[in-house]
């Protein structure tokens, strides 16, 4: 286990359940079907650590990071900050902790009014919860900002349109972090941008990580980033943690048969390493989430499965230290069917 | 499918044969007129694709890797106009008009894009595009080009494909969608496939399926196949020649391995190092290009690369560095004789 996982949690979310009421398909249904899109997770984040969050889309990713925010109403569970319950806070006790609590999101320019200057985008926290800081005060922590994250304080007065998409996330990290907050969660940061300038977003967020102690939530479908940003990372399946591991152990030995075809599937910027591997190519497509199978979520698509995976959910089992699955057969092969 | 497909190992660069040469691309300029002046999307590129050859092209947005093809295709937005010269199997097909194009174009020549929604009709079912092609280009009979069509969205595995030909596109998965794109452009067996950007949109163990579709054509059918994408790993399991574009222009060009083990360009050079590995460390810093890719509205004098080159020196001051072979298959547009 990573050294800050040893330390007191900052963030401790419990079978954290956020289920959709979908509408009536037909005019003659009984009931309405419901779609868990977060169905029983819990996991720990330390101060200064990453937690990477991977999985396909539909997986709960997402909708994971927005439920920690209380952005969406959360249906069960517990998310305990500094060990008070968020479920629970009150609406002015709520706005305290969103000092704390900040987000970054995919599409950077989507994510700013274009009708405001980058330099009142960036304050706009401040202004927010210090009003009573001085105009120039406030500016002056913009400026310096700016520069932390690789923008020229000169931009102050420009509008987002008259940046790139890297630069634009760079804004918005810069609001992000102009509160100082203890935690950023980060759903899919570099998705849309470049590799060459995804490279200096990563290094930036993990810079800032180092100078001011964060903590971040790493939301990605990119396995090859959030291997290497996180410390830890956690593998989401149709709502449904199925593996949790330090990067190394994850990557070096996955557990979970879908956590090895994710890994598998990855193509390699190596031609000779790419070409002479063994790819897992899993079956069919993701099954409706409205409707899962019973059991284990990921029967239909597992190369191991048989019939007791249809009959019962394996449950999240510690394997070794900090190295959590949940699957029936992680350490053998799968009986023979019928057997 | 079998579950686990192993693939064959990286080949030798194949020398590629003018004679068998399904596509020759020379001296092709594209250029968008916009209100605010003209655009230089593609700035004199030249390359062939021999047959049953995948050729590779790399670039980030804006590096004109689309528009080159989009120029071949004759599928340029109103604004666009292309020069140059485009010979498909021997035959000049820049400027051709629309009606002969089309004789072409989905019968000999196909496409696939990044996404399938925008591609396919969402009005009609996935049986009326695909049988019109054939009846099209085939002249065949609705009955025989419906057979056709579903054995071959069985070939890119449709399950149960004679029930979900009747479907429309909506009611198909993002990953199912796209091998019905692929089925359709390859309805007419074409001798090249153009598919730019094709598994972007689409969860990795679904990109997984459809590369491995796409080995198989390569394999079964030696198709000659052009593979656009900004994704390394995309190319380096497939390609068997790269093209590096950067602002407009071939930038690089070699084998597969001699790209990736041995890359001549700086800008080459810095994109492999910027890629986060799935076998590194967290520790380490990334590598990172600095700096903003070009405006192609306002190239900047000599080579479109130096403002973020880490070896610029004067003569990319003032000179665009030609494309100029640096070995047998390679070319590279740079003023330095070796990398440092």
């Amino acid at each position: 286990m990573s050294d800050a996982a040893l330390r007191e949690p900052l963030l401790t979310v419990r079978d954290l359940r956020v289920h959709f009421s979908m509408p009536k398909r037909s005019l003659l249904a009984r009931h309405r079907d419901t779609l868990k899109a977060v169905d029983g997770i819990s996991f720990d984040l330390a101060a200064g650590e990453t937690v990477g969050v991977v999985g396909e889309s539909g997986c709960g990713k997402s909708t994971l990071g927005r439920a920690i925010l209380r952005l969406i109403p959360v249906t069960d569970g517990q998310v305990l900050w500094l060990g008070e319950d968020l479920r629970a806070a009150s609406a002015s006790r709520m706005r305290e902790h969103r000092r704390d609590l900040q987000v970054i999101f995919q599409d950077p320019l989507a994510s700013l009014d274009p009708r405001m200057t980058v330099g009142d985008i960036i304050a706009e926290p401040l202004r927010t919860f210090n009003p009573q800081m001085a105009k120039d005060e406030a500016r002056q922590h913009v400026r310096d900002l700016m520069r932390t994250v690789g923008l020229m304080p000169e931009m102050i007065n420009r509008y987002p349109h008259e940046f790139s998409g890297g630069q634009c996330q760079r804004i918005g990290i810069a609001r992000a972090m102009i509160l100082r907050p203890k935690l950023v969660i980060c759903d899919e940061p570099v998705s849309a941008l470049d590799v060459s300038i995804q490279s200096q977003i990563i290094n930036l967020l993990m810079d800032l990580q180092a100078e001011f102690g964060l903590s971040l939530i790493f939301i990605s479908h990119d396995l090859s980033v959030v291997r290497h940003i996180s410390h830890r990372i956690m593998v989401l399946y149709m709502g449904r943690l199925v593996e949790m591991a330090d990067r190394d152990a994850l990557y070096d030995t996955p557990r979970h048969p879908y956590t090895q075809a994710l890994i598998s599937a990855v193509p390699l910027p190596d031609p000779d390493a790419e070409r002479a591997k063994t790819r897992i190519v899993l079956e069919g497509d993701l099954p409706s989430p409205v409707d899962p199978p019973s059991g284990c979520i990921f029967r239909t698509r597992c190369p191991k499965a048989v019939d007791h995976c249809a009959a019962e959910l394996p449950a999240l089992q510690t394997i070794a230290s900090g190295h959590q699955v949940a699957c029936h057969y992680w350490d053998r092969p799968a009986p023979q069917k019928g057997t | 499918m079998s579950e686990a497909a192993r693939m064959p190992p990286a080949a030798a660069t194949p020398a590629p044969d003018p004679a068998e040469a399904v596509l020759e691309v020379t001296g092709l300029n594209t250029r968008f007129a916009t209100p605010d002046g003209e655009v230089r999307a593609v700035n004199d590129v030249n390359f062939t694709v021999a047959r049953g050859e995948t050729v590779g092209v790399v670039g980030e947005s804006g590096s004109g890797k689309s528009q080159v093809f989009m120029s071949v295709m004759g599928l340029l937005a109103s604004n666009g106009n292309a020069t140059g010269r485009v010979r498909f199997q021997g035959q000049d097909i820049l400027g051709m008009a629309a009606s002969k194009l089309n004789r072409i174009r989905g019968s000999r020549m196909s496409m696939i894009f990044q996404d399938p929604m925008t591609s396919l009709n969402p009005f009609l079912t996935v049986a009326r595009q695909m049988t019109e092609v054939l009846v099209q280009h085939k002249g065949m009979g609705e009955r025989d080009a419906l057979k056709r069509s579903v054995e071959m969205l069985d070939l890119v595995r449709i399950p149960e494909a004679a029930r979900r030909v009747t479907m429309y596109p909506h009611e198909f998965s993002g990953g199912m969608r796209q091998r019905v794109m692929v089925a359709m452009a390859l309805l007419c067996q074409p001798d090249l496939l153009i598919a730019d950007e094709p598994t972007t949109a689409l969860d990795v163990t679904v990109q997984a399926q459809i590369l491995d579709l796409m080995q198989t054509l390569k394999r079964e059918f030696s198709t000659s196949i052009v593979l656009i994408t900004h994704d390394l790993g995309v190319i380096a399991g497939l390609a068997d020649r790269v093209m590096v574009m950067y602002g407009g222009s071939v930038v690089e060009e070699g084998g597969v391995r001699d790209i990736f083990y041995d890359p001549q360009h700086p800008y080459s050079a810095g994109l492999l190092q910027s890629m986060p590995r799935l076998a590194a460390g967290r520790a380490e810093r990334l590598v990172s290009i600095p700096g903003q890719p070009p405006n192609l509205q306002r190239l900047p004098p000599g080579c479109p690369f130096r403002p973020r080159c880490p070896h610029a020196f004067d003569p990319c001051e003032t000179d665009d560095p030609a494309l100029r072979p640096i070995g047998p298959g390679r070319a590279k547009a740079c003023h330095l004789d070796a990398m440092p």
